[in-house]
């Protein structure tokens, strides 16, 4: 129950919001498609489900050409941002929709509704109307909603984009833990690296309406295919002309081999790490280590340190001042146009 | 008495009060004036002679005539306006379409220009020598000085009624649960009678109410395009103006109270089962 998108060109007016994109997602995996928002990656995910036509391309669902079908007949789950709660039913009538437009038996969509809401933990709440839920209980029932008719795929746009921070959270790990459950192949569309990050078993990084790179959650953090996928996956310093994490930098108090000369300008500790901002004779940067390893060297501001890439860290060569780069800004806002 | 001595101890909040006051007083005297004392006086004026004498009055036949061509036509434009106003009202907010503010403008127009305007338009258009009038005459089929011409007339300016209270609710509703119906399967008739309709079925209700009172009592556009033939093509509004010029007074104020008792019902029965619903 695999799904292909083969070649997807979408535009908006002037706007490319998709170019030339192809994504193979394999049949029973959980899969984020990761980038910063306007990046094209709800367009791809609205176009799977047949809410927006590609101008052109082709989508595969199941093995089976589905680029014309209506959404209805495509058997897609969709969980929407906001919920897209259906206000004037009950908890239990917004879960059973899918099944009453399907006529089918009331014996069986009751045992099914009850089934489901058990899953979402929201039986006691069958009766309420979706405005006496909070945020999380509401996406939780558009969830046994969307998999009330049985699916074959579902999908997730943003889905805890509308939620506090520590909601997510919980929902997150519940997403993972529900679908190792039911195992329905499952696409769903953040901007959040550390969410795709946790839960995904494999990322599609789009940005400017292209896939930037595709694999597992550690492929991608250890060997992004370029700068814009090692930005956006976790922090970034640059040491040599070379782009690497704070973390895959050795510090020594005498030179090693490999080493270049450098000075400690500021120590900053934030929990359980010590941001270290150090200059070399060419340029600064910044180091990622412990208290632990702080209090084993003697570091201290103004200390002389060598410093080189730890082995077997992932390094990537720096280009021109990256144009490329996402506003940071952007990438805290949870609306994906 | 504890708000009492708060206000007095506070000049702030007395002329807030004093304000408050002004306003209401302001409100129920625009409110007696215009409305409730004509209508008040006309009440009385109806039953001045009596019951019976107001029950002879709407039980005459060219009385009952007038009833029943004003309820026939009333229902029918209810019906045309529901229809054709769900339509553009879900064209209005879910399309975007060349001409789409062209059209939104083209439906506040019926209630700009006067009715008159709209009675002369018709007879223009479906008159004897109008564009279709002569056409359609050879077909055997009258419209002006007939009930269809009624009917065009009270739809014309009736017509933004149900659209206009439509139109806010639906862009408030928004494009999701239509999505999302449509991802779980939902036909769009479903989706129809599942979810828009029962998401907008206050504010339909609403310019349904509005649509009728209006019906009910079109006199202008009516007036030019009925022909004002007794127990024929008079509703109650032309009814109620011939008698008053007829020097029947009486009959002419029985006629408008049950007009006006119509309408006071239909805003009742939807202000009481309003707030019921949304609870």
């Amino acid at each position: 129950m695999g799904i292909q998108a083969l070649n997807i060109k979408k535009s908006f007016g002037d706007f490319v919001a998709l170019d030339d994109v192809s994504v193979d997602v394999h049949s029973g995996q959980l899969t984020a498609l990761l980038g910063p928002s306007g990046g094209g990656k709800s367009t791809l995910l609205r176009i799977i489900a047949g809410l927006d036509q590609a101008d052109s391309g082709t989508v595969r669902i199941d093995g089976s050409d589905a680029t014309s079908l209506p959404p209805r007949r495509r058997d897609v789950g969709f969980v929407f941002q906001h919920y897209a709660a259906f206000k004037h039913l009950s908890v239990y009538r917004n879960v059973a929709f899918g099944l009453e437009v399907r006529k089918r038996p009331r014996s069986e969509i009751r045992r099914r509704v009850h089934e489901l809401l058990d899953l979402v933990h929201l039986d006691q709440f069958a009766d309420r109307m979706p405005s006496q839920l909070s945020g999380g209980q509401r996406q939780r029932m558009a969830l046994a909603r969307a998999l009330a008719a049985e699916p074959k795929v579902l999908l997730l746009d943003e889905p805890f984009g509308a939620l506090d921070a520590k909601v997510r959270k919980e929902l997150r790990d519940w997403l993972r833990r529900l679908h190792d459950e039911v195992h329905v192949t499952t696409v769903f569309v953040t901007h959040d690296q550390e969410e795709a990050l946790e839960v995904a078993d494999e990322l599609v990084v789009i940005n400017y309406g292209r896939v930037e790179q595709v694999g597992g959650p550690n492929d991608l953090y250890d060997r992004p295919a370029n700068e814009f996928v090692m930005e956006f996956l976790g922090p970034v310093t640059r040491l040599n002309g070379r782009l690497l994490r704070p973390h895959d930098v050795d510090v020594f108090e005498t030179p090693h081999e490999g080493t270049i000369t450098a000075q400690v300008e500021r120590l900053q500790r934030i929990g359980f790490e010590v941001r270290a901002d150090v200059r070399s004779a060419d340029s600064n940067f910044w180091v990622q280590l412990t208290p632990g390893q702080i209090e084993a060297m003697g570091l201290a501001e103004g200390a002389p340190v060598w410093v080189r890439p730890a082995r077997g860290a992932a390094t990537i060569e720096e280009h021109e001042p990256p144009a490329m780069l996402p506003d940071p800004s952007n990438l805290s806002e949870s609306a994906e146009k | 008495m504890a708000e009492v001595r708060t206000i007095a101890g506070d000049p702030g909040r007395a002329q807030q009060a004093t304000t408050r006051w002004a306003l209401r007083l302001i409100a129920i005297l625009y409110v007696t004036v215009l409305v409730v004392l004509p209508l008040a006086v006309m009440v009385g004026r109806t039953f001045e002679e009596g019951i019976g004498e107001f029950v002879d009055s709407i039980t005459s036949p060219e009385a009952v005539a007038a009833i029943t061509l004003s309820l026939r036509v009333t229902a029918l434009a209810i019906l045309i306006n529901t229809v054709f106003g769900l339509t553009t009202a879900l064209l209005l907010t879910r399309y975007q379409f060349p001409g789409r503010s062209v059209l939104n403008s083209l439906i506040d127009l019926p209630v700009s220009v006067s009715p008159v305007i709209a009675g002369l338009a018709l007879i223009l258009v479906y008159g004897r020598s109008g564009w279709f009038g002569g056409s359609l005459q050879e077909l055997g089929i009258q419209i002006i000085y007939a009930e269809p011409a009624i009917v065009l007339a009270t739809c014309f300016v009736s017509l933004p009624l149900v659209v206009r209270e439509l139109v806010p609710v639906l862009e408030e509703i928004g494009l999701e649960q239509e999505q999302a119906g449509k991802s779980l399967g939902a036909s769009g008739w479903q989706r129809l009678w599942r979810l828009t309709l029962p998401s907008v079925r206050w504010a339909l209700a609403y310019g349904v109410v509005l649509t009728l009172a209006r019906s009910l009592g079109e006199f202008g556009a009516v007036r030019v395009v009925a022909g004002n033939v007794l127990g024929s093509t008079q509703t109650m509004p032309l009814l109620a103006a011939q008698r008053y010029t007829d020097l029947d007074e009486q009959g002419a104020y029985s006629i408008s109270f049950v007009m006006v008792a119509v309408a006071i019902m239909c805003i009742i029965v939807v202000a009481i089962f309003r707030p019921k619903e949304e609870q």
